[in-house]
This record gives structure tokens, C-alpha cells and sequence, in this order.
């Protein structure tokens, strides 16, 4: 059976979920601050997995530079460098971004419940 | 030359011409974008995004590069594909939420300032022009090619296909004719290297990088173009004139020109090359233009409106990231095999021509090869048809905006008759240039003027207009220097050739410091809506703002 006071918990919902929206769009004090926390948060994590990849990809022509070796080295008859250059970047790439596509929706999701919060 | 490939090739332009006269009726402005958006799913988005990336020098250009210089080279298809990965960590979603439909339109969203859009449809109409030359050399190579057509003839005639049909409004970027082009242009090359591998293996899966050198598989004839001195594997010089015709045995070592440059042996096979630092120093250059030149490229930004929102336009990077990268995997097994199949290549110097003349060298002239040599005709026509078109529609759409007149049919008619000629005029000059090397400088003039200013931009509060102006300005116009003295072919050694020729390295940096010192020296003139901008490039869409 729905009663008044549901309506009511209702309403003052909305009210408080206002108030934090308005502070996000007239960039009070508080608004700024959490855009400024979701926008680091994002540029962490993308600067992060950035780093993955200068340092997985980035690495090899050093690795090659530094340890020839490597080149003459076979994986089913074909030389080593063919094989992570040839083939291994592209699941690499694609499982970084995964990644991140997973992380920065969870960034937002956390931010938008904040938001959202019924109360404070 | 296989009977199926002229009508393969008729076939491909004119089903892309009819549908999008088609579809014209149903996309005709910018607006349609965004119909279109709440009708397209995020795979046929993404199938339509590397239908217009996947252009001449992915199709022809990497397997040629390969064909020569061996495994250093594979950074080009890599960097080709880590370069969504930088677009969707730092510019994806927010670019998408931004509501901007062009790079200039990003800049007077986010600084408030009509000079620095001038000056970015500037690089976007530089940037525009020097991708679309290699997409017509492509054309020119593949007529030339196929039908024995001198080379300007087909640089010419595709330029005025697609000029004409951009003109009259066909071949918007229309999501279903770019994803068409994705899946024929997969197809033509996964197909053919399937029948290639088998017949690899069933001839004893000849030798790819034998210690001796290259040698003819098959008996050859190759007719000499330009004079030229021949080293044989002897030691001996043959000097050769025009139309002279060589002949040569199966099992014959190829001969060295002394106008090819190609590596041999080990060099081929393993990394590195003799210049030693400078070859290390150009490697990460191509590195840093590939990943960070995507995200400014005009035509690849354009296809980011059609995303509903930020998360699907991160979702889609995704997918696109997935096309991509399955893509590369065939280039590199059609320059390996081209190695063995189509030695003479390395004599005549035209080894983009690998991907089209491996399956009839391999196959025979049987049905089977000329089949698959006529599919894979195709799919090239379908690479530098999407992407030229594409190319050309973002820069008609910011010269009748911004330069010409205020965006009416007639003022994009008139900007992609201009639109075209240029780059028509650069292809017959730059013909001796690789088709990948030429699309690599351009990725190296994106990556120093619009990848500072995106991800600055998009990340940080200080940016100024004359701060993002100066770097740009700085950068961009360093790289683009650069590329002009080398698409000139301006003669230089030693490190000022690397240097000049793989810019990115230094432009790259150049332009994030300028960009950024200025905007602090100027700090004044950050414009007041920042706070407003910021919360509407990063806050969740599902808040709405």
C-alpha cells in the first residue's frame, strides 16, 4: 500500500539531486571541485595506461637496440621481432582499451552516483 | 592482365556512386549526422569509421614497405592502429560531448576565437591535402597496374571521379557505404593471402629471407623505365637504358638498381638498420606521429558525430580498434610472400604494386588468380575511393565555411572542384615517394598542430588562443616545413635528413611547449566559459549537460 510519506521521500529526493546539479552548472565551490575531481580522475587513468603502452610498445625498438639476440630468436620458424610487431600489438592494443573503457565508465558511474546521492 | 579486373573495378565505383546518390536523399546536412546516429549501431559506426581510415596506404603502401625494408617498417600498421587507442584515452568522449563537428568548430567551442579557426582550417585543409596525394598515387599505381595506363592518367581520372562525385553530393560520408567499403576492402585482402599461404606450403614452404638474397621464382622479363646501373650478385655493373628488356632464369639472383633502395638479407629479417641512432631516433618519430596524428586527422574526427554520446563514442573507439588492428594483420603476409612471388619489384622500384600483382605471380594465370587478383583490384579502388572521398568532403565542408563562402551547395561545389585539383596536380609530382612514407607526414603535421591542441584542449583550463595559436603555429608549421622540404625532394644526409624527415619527435614536443608556455604568458585571455566547457566535455552524459 503506497502512503504519503513515500511521496514525500520522493520530492525531497529530486530537490537534493537538483541542488548538486546546480552546483555543477553555477560552478559553485562544491561543483567545481567535483568536476575537477572527475576530470583528474580521467586524465589519471589515461595517462596510466597511456604509460602501458609507451612502455609495452615503446620498449621494443630499445629491447631490439640493446639486445640483438632477440631477432634470431623463433617461435614456429618465424623470427621473434616479426611476431611482436606483426601480430602481438593488436590484441595488446585492444585488451588496453578494454580496459579502459572499463575504468572510465566506472569513473563516471561513481561520479553521476554522487551526483544523484539522495542525500548529503 | 586478368578479364575480371576491369569489371571488378567498374563494378565497386559505380555501386559506391549509386549508393550514395542513394543515400543522398537522406543525408543531406549536418543535422543528418545526428538521425543518423539514433538509427546506426556502434559496430556498423565502427565498421564505417576504418572503411574511410583503411585508405591507399594501408591497403597497397604497408605490404610494399614491407616488401623493401622488412620488419622495421611493421611500426607504420601499428602506429596506424594505436593511434584510435591515444583518440579514445584523451579525446573520444569528450570531443563527442564537445558537440563539435570539425576541428575548427572544436576550437571556437572551446576558446572563443574566429582567428584560430582560420588558422586551424589552414592545417586542416594542408593536412587534408597531403593524405588525399597518396591516395591518387595509389589510384594512378593500380590503373597503371591493371591496365598498362600511364600512371598520371589514372592519378587524373580518379581525381576527377571523386572530385566530381563529392561536387555533386554523392559519397557523403553515409555510415553504410563506409562500412561496406570496410568489410570488401577485409575481404579482398583476407581471402587471396588464404589461397597464397596454401600455395606456400604446398611448394615447400620456400625460404622468405635466404642468406644468398632474393632470387626469381619464376622465369621473369622486366623492361627497363628509367637508365640505371644493374649490380649483379657477382659483383659486376650492367648499365641499362629505357625500354631495354632483361631477362632472367627461375632460381636467378635478383640484381641490385642503383635507384632502389630496398634491404636485403638480415637487414630485412631483423630489426635495425646501419644508421645505427639515427635509424632508433626515426623509428620512435614514426611512433609518436602515427599514435598521436589519428586523433587530428580531418575525416577520422568528422565520423566521431554520429556516436549518440561520450560512451558510445569511447565504445565505438573500441570496436574500431578491433577492425583496425584485424586488418594489419594481412599487409604484412602479402609483403613477406611478395619477397618471394614478386622479386621484380625491387628491381622496378614499384612495390606498393605488391598486393596487386601477388595473387596472379603466385596463383598462375589460372582462373583462381585471376579471380583473386580482380578482387584484390577492387578492394583498392574501394580503399581510395572511401578515404579520397571522405578526405575531400572535410575539406570542402571547412574551405565553403570558412575560406571561400558561408557553407551554401554552390560554395562546396566550388571548394571541392579547388579541393581536388590541388592534391591532383601534388600526385603527378611525387610519384617516386611511397605511398605509406607521404601518408606518414601527414600523420607527423596532425600530430604537431591539432593533437596539442585536442588534448590540451580537452585536459587543462589554461589554455589560451594565442597559447594554442603559437604552438600550433610552432609545431605545425615546423612539421609541415619539413614535409615540404621532403616531399620537394630536397637532397640531405646524416641526421638533417632524419631529422626533416621524420619530424615528430621534435615538432611534437615543440608545439605542447609552446603551446603551453604562451598560454601562461596570456593568462588573462582564458576565456571565462572554461568551467561551463569543462563540465560539458566531462561530465557523464547521463547528467546532460
Amino acid at each position: 500500500m503506497t502512503s504519503p510519506t513515500r511521496v514525500r521521500v520522493v520530492l525531497a529526493h529530486v530537490r537534493q539531486r537538483d541542488r548538486t546539479r546546480v552546483d555543477l552548472a553555477e560552478q559553485t565551490g562544491v561543483g567545481d571541485a567535483l568536476i575537477r575531481g572527475l576530470v583528474r580522475a580521467q586524465l589519471a587513468l589515461a595517462l596510466r595506461l597511456a604509460l602501458v603502452v609507451a612502455v609495452g610498445l615503446g620498449g621494443l625498438p630499445l629491447l631490439f637496440a640493446v639486445a640483438p639476440a632477440v631477432g634470431h630468436v623463433t617461435i614456429a620458424g618465424v623470427n621473434l621481432p616479426w611476431v611482436l610487431l606483426g601480430v602481438a600489438p593488436y590484441p595488446f592494443l585492444i585488451v588496453v582499451g578494454w580496459v579502459y573503457v572499463r575504468l572510465a565508465e566506472r569513473n563516471e558511474h561513481d561520479f553521476t552516483s554522487v551526483v544523484q546521492r539522495p542525500e548529503r | 592482365m586478368s578479364p575480371y579486373t576491369v569489371p571488378a573495378i567498374v563494378a565497386v565505383t559505380l555501386a559506391t556512386v549509386a549508393i550514395g546518390v542513394y543515400g543522398l536523399r537522406f543525408a543531406r546536412t549536418t543535422s543528418d549526422f545526428l538521425v543518423a546516429s539514433r538509427m546506426v549501431s556502434p559496430t556498423w559506426n565502427a565498421a564505417a569509421i576504418g572503411g574511410e581510415y583503411l585508405s591507399a596506404a594501408s591497403f597497397l603502401g604497408v605490404a610494399g614497405l614491407i616488401l623493401k625494408h622488412g620488419v622495421d617498417v611493421l611500426w607504420y600498421p601499428v602506429g596506424f592502429a594505436a593511434g584510435y587507442l591515444a583518440l579514445m584515452l584523451f579525446v573520444a568522449a569528450p570531443l563527442r560531448r564537445s558537440g563539435a563537428f570539425t576541428l575548427p568548430d572544436f576550437c571556437e567551442a572551446r576558446l572563443r576565437s574566429r582567428r584560430l579557426r582560420k588558422l586551424a582550417t589552414a592545417f586542416v585543409v594542408f593536412i587534408g591535402w597531403l593524405y588525399l596525394v597518396p591516395q591518387l598515387q595509389g589510384a594512378g599505381l593500380t590503373l597503371a597496374t591493371v591496365t598498362g595506363a600511364p600512371y598520371y592518367l589514372g592519378a587524373l581520372l580518379v581525381g576527377s571521379v571523386v572530385t566530381a562525385n563529392v561536387a555533386l553530393g554523392g559519397m557523403r560520408s553515409i555510415t553504410f557505404v563506409q562500412a561496406f567499403q570496410y568489410w570488401l576492402k577485409l575481404t579482398a585482402l583476407a581471402v587471396p593471402v588464404i589461397f597464397l599461404v596454401l600455395h606456400w606450403q604446398a611448394a615447400g614452404r620456400p625460404e622468405v629471407a635466404s642468406p644468398a638474397g632474393v632470387t626469381f621464382t619464376a622465369p621473369t622479363t622486366v623492361v627497363v623505365e628509367h637508365a640505371a646501373t644493374l649490380t649483379r650478385a657477382d659483383g659486376s655493373t650492367v648499365e641499362v637504358r629505357p625500354n631495354d628488356k632483361l631477362h632472367f632464369a627461375a632460381g636467378d639472383p635478383v640484381p641490385r638498381v642503383s635507384n632502389v633502395d630496398y634491404d636485403d638479407g638480415l637487414d630485412w629479417l631483423l630489426p635495425g638498420d646501419a644508421s645505427g641512432d639515427r635509424g632508433l631516433f626515426a623509428t620512435y618519430s614514426l611512433m609518436l606521429a602515427t599514435f598521436l596524428g589519428t586523433m587530428g586527422l580531418p575525416h577520422v574526427l568528422v565520423r566521431f558525430y554520429t556516436n549518440p554520446d561520450g560512451a558510445a563514442a569511447r565504445r565505438t573507439t573500441l570496436v574500431v580498434l578491433c577492425l583496425v588492428g584485424m586488418f594489419y594483420l594481412f599487409p604484412t603476409l602479402y609483403g613477406v610472400l611478395g619477397r618471394i612471388y614478386t622479386p621484380q619489384l625491387l628491381m622496378t622500384g614499384r612495390t606498393d604494386a605488391v598486393v596487386l600483382l601477388l595473387p596472379s605471380a603466385a596463383l598462375g594465370g589460372g582462373t583462381t588468380g585471376q579471380m583473386l587478383g580482380a578482387l584484390v583490384a577492387a578492394g583498392a579502388f574501394a580503399a581510395f575511393l572511401s578515404s579520397s572521398s571522405g578526405l575531400l568532403t572535410s575539406v570542402a565542408g571547412v574551405l565553403s565555411t570558412d575560406v571561400l563562402g558561408r557553407g551554401s551547395v554552390r560554395d562546396f561545389r566550388v571548394s571541392s572542384v579547388l579541393g581536388g585539383a590541388v592534391p591532383v596536380i601534388l600526385a603527378l609530382n611525387v610519384a617516386g615517394l611511397d605511398v605509406s612514407r607521404v601518408v606518414g607526414l601527414a600523420f607527423a603535421v596532425a600530430a604537431s598542430s591539432f593533437c596539442p591542441l585536442l588534448v590540451l584542449g580537452i585536459w587543462w583550463r589554461g589554455l589560451t588562443d594565442i597559447g594554442a595559436a603559437a604552438g600550433i603555429l610552432a609545431g605545425g608549421g615546423a612539421a609541415a616545413g619539413a614535409v615540404l622540404l621532403t616531399v620537394f625532394g630536397v637532397p640531405m644526409t646524416g641526421w638533417t635528413a632524419t631529422l626533416v624527415q621524420q619530424p615528430a619527435a621534435w615538432t611534437v614536443p615543440l608545439a605542447f611547449a609552446v603551446m603551453v608556455a604562451v598560454s601562461k604568458a596570456t593568462r588573462r585571455r582564458v576565456p571565462t566559459s572554461v568551467g561551463a566547457t569543462m563540465l560539458r566535455l566531462h561530465a557523464p552524459d547521463a547528467l546532460r549537460y
